[in-house]
């Protein structure tokens, strides 16, 4: 990248919430697979007289991601309606927030790095376009559906960064278990705000820094093409900038085959999209008591069980890191170990016979469901019973050992010597020898007691 | 059997007695639509016979709908084109609550389209005429409703007010019009107009049977959440306790520019008050012209957003068939609500709201209600409107600052003016209060039977 430039990117990310009905009405939020336009009412299809009753779940489920966005939590929010024309929005509005989001002014840290959170806020998913050769077609199956949306201060300068920050976001949310974050799905959807601006040294990054145009980059369906659109923009920007131009404010799609981005609408006018306080709900206050027992829902986030896993389970930060990726996999982790630490009579040493070396129950564990030895479609029991039978003696041909060990002797006479003079290690490294000549062949237990013998 | 003129109480009784049946009573309206409503025009569409074996409060008690209320599997216009051939596949909640309450439905009542204005004219399917002089507006935006009650083709009518939209037709029609307090009854289902001011409310004969049907209509409803929790009171019952010594207030501000005769009307009801032992209070509160300037601007921007959903891309026509009044406060509501301009419109009234909440909150600690005329004149001429800007909003001056605050308010019938044309009284109440504006009417009505007014108008009808 050239280096008299410095990229600014902010973030806007949707997430569909997987309450049971939908935002202001009682049909099913869960919308996928239904024939198109069966799961709908007079208020998701905004026919006239009907009137919007929020759903107070998917109020507490932003208060909870906000929280663990560490937001402050507005005491007061209310609903706005924003006004546009198109078919998906049965109502020529879209009833969100504007400028009392329930959650605002939050922070995110991703490994070492913070990024600020302008804004988190609720408001409702419009319905589905199908374009159908010269028609288009309106399933209204998912107007309606709860959308939080989560706005990010244009913190980023790389691709790298953002792809952390969201597949972090990603984790956090299916934590909180208020949505599925599916991209693929749509649950889940990003668009990146990004410009560039000459770097200026030594200098931090200030707001009125920012670069005088945005670009928006919509239709990203997976975290690596949000990398690949924002890397694309990011040298096609440079590019217009060396030639003395300024990028177009617009917002493009991105081609995930052709790996470019392309104008879809300029944005060069602001809208206008005339918000005002939605008559039909009442504002909201929330209590601090209210807000306690909300907060009292969220659950240990990953960057908490990481420390607590190395600390307590003494296991490697990165095998934490990747075990607490998927909360199911965590949950799962931690209830195998009360299981298999009962079987009192195993030792840990046998549990290693996985071809595992060191001498700990759960960074064991740890590396068995990473490795993928044994499936964690299990039970914790079924689980820790497949441990156990693989953690069984293995058959160990005894001539084929002594052999082993009689060479072993012979070429090792520096190490045997440091075991005559009690080095346990020496003994270790000889077992290790041993095993690896064997190729993991042999039960543990007997090698070491044919050495011993032999050492004597 | 003589009907005319009987309230829904009474046909009540004859039905519970089984002296006439349902199918009966409801042949019998329905026959005096057919008589009456050519030259009145106040439906829009008239329904036949359906048996209702729903046993509630108003079983087999015919009643019409405004227009604006979803009716399931039945046409609802809101006296639009835009919807010329809509067909709700659901009910208002309001229409339910009837329904389960036992009444046949008699049809849908004209209205000024999307509720639009003051005096029924600008209904795309033309103009419903006054029952007292044809050549006269009835009101609106409930005309339809107001004309049906006072030419007795409806026993009582479900009309809905955004501001003044009851109690205009219902005083210059010669009936009674209860607009009881917002969040009282639910809106759900009712095509909005102005959302943060719309209430749903009975036009009557008698006091008594705007208690009634209040009861029936009223109460929280799940779907519609600026609903109150607040209890529903059993207000037949309120009506007939015996208060005295109530504080009236009166307010100066009410009665400036009020036409002659009318004025005389309202100050012998004042009188008729104080014979009744209440004590009447001079008070002050803020001029209403500020509640025009207050109304205008959110009802419109409102409007504008309520009336988007009619994009043409559902239902039956287009945009071009949006009458002129509506485009008309389509364009303002989108001018004030639009980027640089909201906070110079549209949060400066809402503050502005706020202070005439206050100010009532403040004046309701000295006084039990307010009264005050409804209208400053008397039925207006047809095609008049046409040569005042804002006419709803002037004509309905003193309507609206009950309407901009929330507050429950009832017209009731104080005499004819030196046209002979029916005066309207209107008393406001504290917020969910309508135990209190109710009993009083109905005390008013005890003494005074409103001055003959209700019966020579169903007379005029037989």
């Amino acid at each position: 990248m050239n280096r008299k430039y410095q990229p600014v990117i902010g973030l806007e990310i949707h997430v569909e919430l997987k309450t049971k009905s939908k935002m202001f009405c009682q049909c099913k939020a869960d919308y996928f697979n239904e024939k198109p336009n069966s799961n709908t009412c007079p208020v998701c299809l905004g026919l006239p007289g009907a009137l919007p009753v929020p759903n107070k779940k998917a109020i507490d489920w932003t208060i909870l991601i906000g929280k663990a966005l560490n937001c402050t939590i507005n005491n007061q929010s209310k609903f706005d309606r924003k006004h546009y024309f198109y078919p998906d929005l049965p109502k020529g509005y879209q009833i969100s927030q504007y400028d009392e989001p329930i959650a605002s002014k939050g922070k995110f840290r991703v490994q070492n790095l913070e990024f600020r959170i302008t804004r988190v806020h609720l408001e409702e998913d419009t319905a589905k376009l199908i374009h159908a050769g010269n028609d288009t077609l309106v399933n209204f199956n998912r107007s309606g559906v709860p959308l939080v949306e989560i706005v990010t201060e244009p913190d980023f300068d790389n691709s790298d960064d953002v792809k952390k920050f969201l597949e972090e976001l990603q984790v956090i949310i299916r934590y909180l278990g208020v949505s599925d974050a599916d991209m693929e799905r749509g649950t889940m959807r990003l668009e990146p705000n990004i410009s560039v601006k000459l770097k200026v040294k030594n200098e931090k990054l200030r707001v009125d820094d920012l670069p005088k145009y945005k670009v928006e980059v919509k239709n990203i369906n997976s975290f690596r093409f949000v990398k690949q659109a924002i890397d694309y923009e990011i040298i096609r920007q440079i590019e217009l900038l060396e030639k003395g131009e300024t990028p177009k404010q617009e917002t493009r799609g991105f081609d995930e085959k052709k790996v470019i981005t392309y104008s879809q609408r300029s944005k060069e006018e602001a809208h206008d999209y005339r918000y005002f306080p939605e008559p039909d709900i009442p504002p909201m206050t929330f209590d601090g008591q209210y807000l306690d027992k909300i907060f009292r829902q969220i659950p240990e986030l990953p960057q908490a069980k990481i420390q607590r896993y190395v600390k307590d389970f003494k296991i490697k930060e990165q095998d934490a890191f990747i075990i607490t990726r998927i909360p199911t996999l965590a949950v799962f982790f931690e209830s195998v170990i009360p299981n298999l630490k009962s079987q009192t009579c195993l030792p840990a040493r046998q549990v290693s016979k996985l071809n595992l070396k060191i001498q700990n129950y759960e960074q064991n564990l740890a590396n068995i469901i990473i490795n993928k030895k044994i499936s964690t479609n299990l039970s914790p029991s079924e689980f820790t019973q497949k441990v156990l039978s693989l953690s069984k003696p293995k058959k160990t041909n005894l001539k084929l050992l002594d052999t082993l060990i009689n060479r072993l002797i012979e070429v090792n006479q520096k190490t045997v010597e440091d075991y005559k003079k009690g080095k346990q290690n020496a003994l270790m490294f000889l077992v290790g020898q041993v095993m690896k000549e064997m190729k993991g062949k042999a039960d543990a237990k007997i090698v070491i007691e044919r050495l011993r013998i032999k050492l004597h | 059997m003589d009907l005319l003129g009987k309230s829904v109480l009474d046909l009540k009784q004859l039905i519970s007695k089984k002296e006439i049946s349902a199918d009966e009573l409801f042949k019998y309206f329905h026959k005096r639509i057919i008589n009456h409503d050519q030259k009145l025009k106040a439906f829009i569409t008239v329904l036949n016979y359906e048996k209702n074996n729903n046993d509630g409060e108003l079983s087999g008690i015919p009643i019409s709908l405004k227009d604006n209320y979803s009716t399931k599997k039945i046409r609802t216009t809101a006296s639009a084109k835009v919807l010329d051939n809509y067909i709700p596949p659901y009910n208002a909640t309001v229409t339910q609550k009837l329904l389960d309450a036992g009444i046949c439905l008699q049809g849908k009542t004209n209205m000024d389209a999307w509720a639009h204005g003051s005096s029924t004219e600008t209904s795309d399917y033309g103009a419903t005429r006054n029952p007292w002089d044809i050549n006269r507006a009835p009101g609106g935006s409930s005309g339809g409703a107001a004309a049906a009650v006072s030419a007795y083709l409806s026993p009582a009518a479900i009309g809905s007010e955004t501001a003044g939209s009851i109690r205009l037709p219902a005083a210059w029609s010669g009936v009674i019009g209860l607009k009881p307090t917002y969040g009282r009854v639910s809106r759900y289902g009712v095509i909005a107009m102005g959302s943060s001011f719309d209430c749903p409310g009975p036009i009557t004969l008698t006091v008594e049977d705007a208690a009634l049907i209040l009861k029936v209509i009223a109460g929280h409803d799940k779907y519609d959440a600026t609903t109150s929790p607040i209890a529903v009171d059993d207000y037949q019952t309120e009506i007939k306790k015996p208060r005295q010594h109530m504080s009236i207030g009166i307010a100066d501000e009410y009665f400036e520019g009020l036409e002659d005769s009318l004025k005389q009307k309202i100050s012998d009801s004042i009188k008729v008050l104080e014979k009744l032992g209440h004590k009447i209070k001079k008070i002050s509160l803020i001029p209403p012209k500020y509640a025009i300037s207050v109304y205008t601007i959110l009802q419109r921007a409102e409007v504008s957003s309520n009336l988007s959903r009619y994009d043409g891309i559902r239902y039956a026509n287009d945009r071009t068939y949006f009458g002129a009044e509506a485009k008309r406060r389509i364009m303002l509501g989108t001018y004030t609500l639009s980027y640089g301009y909201y906070d110079a419109f549209y949060k400066k009234a809402q503050k502005v709201r706020t202070l005439i909440i206050e100010d009532f909150n403040r004046a309701f600690k000295d006084v039990d209600v307010i009264v005050a005329p409804t209208t400053p004149i008397t039925a207006l001429k047809l095609g008049e409107f046409e040569k005042y800007p804002f006419f709803g909003e002037v004509m309905d001056i003193l309507n609206e600052p009950a309407a901009v605050a929330g507050i429950p308010a009832i017209s009731i019938p104080a005499g004819l003016d030196k046209n002979n044309l029916p005066v309207g009284l209107q008393i406001m109440g504290k917020h969910f209060d309508e135990k209190t504006i109710l009993n009083l009417a109905y005390q008013f009505e005890k003494e005074t039977d409103f001055f003959g007014v209700i019966k020579r108008g169903v007379k005029n009808y037989e």
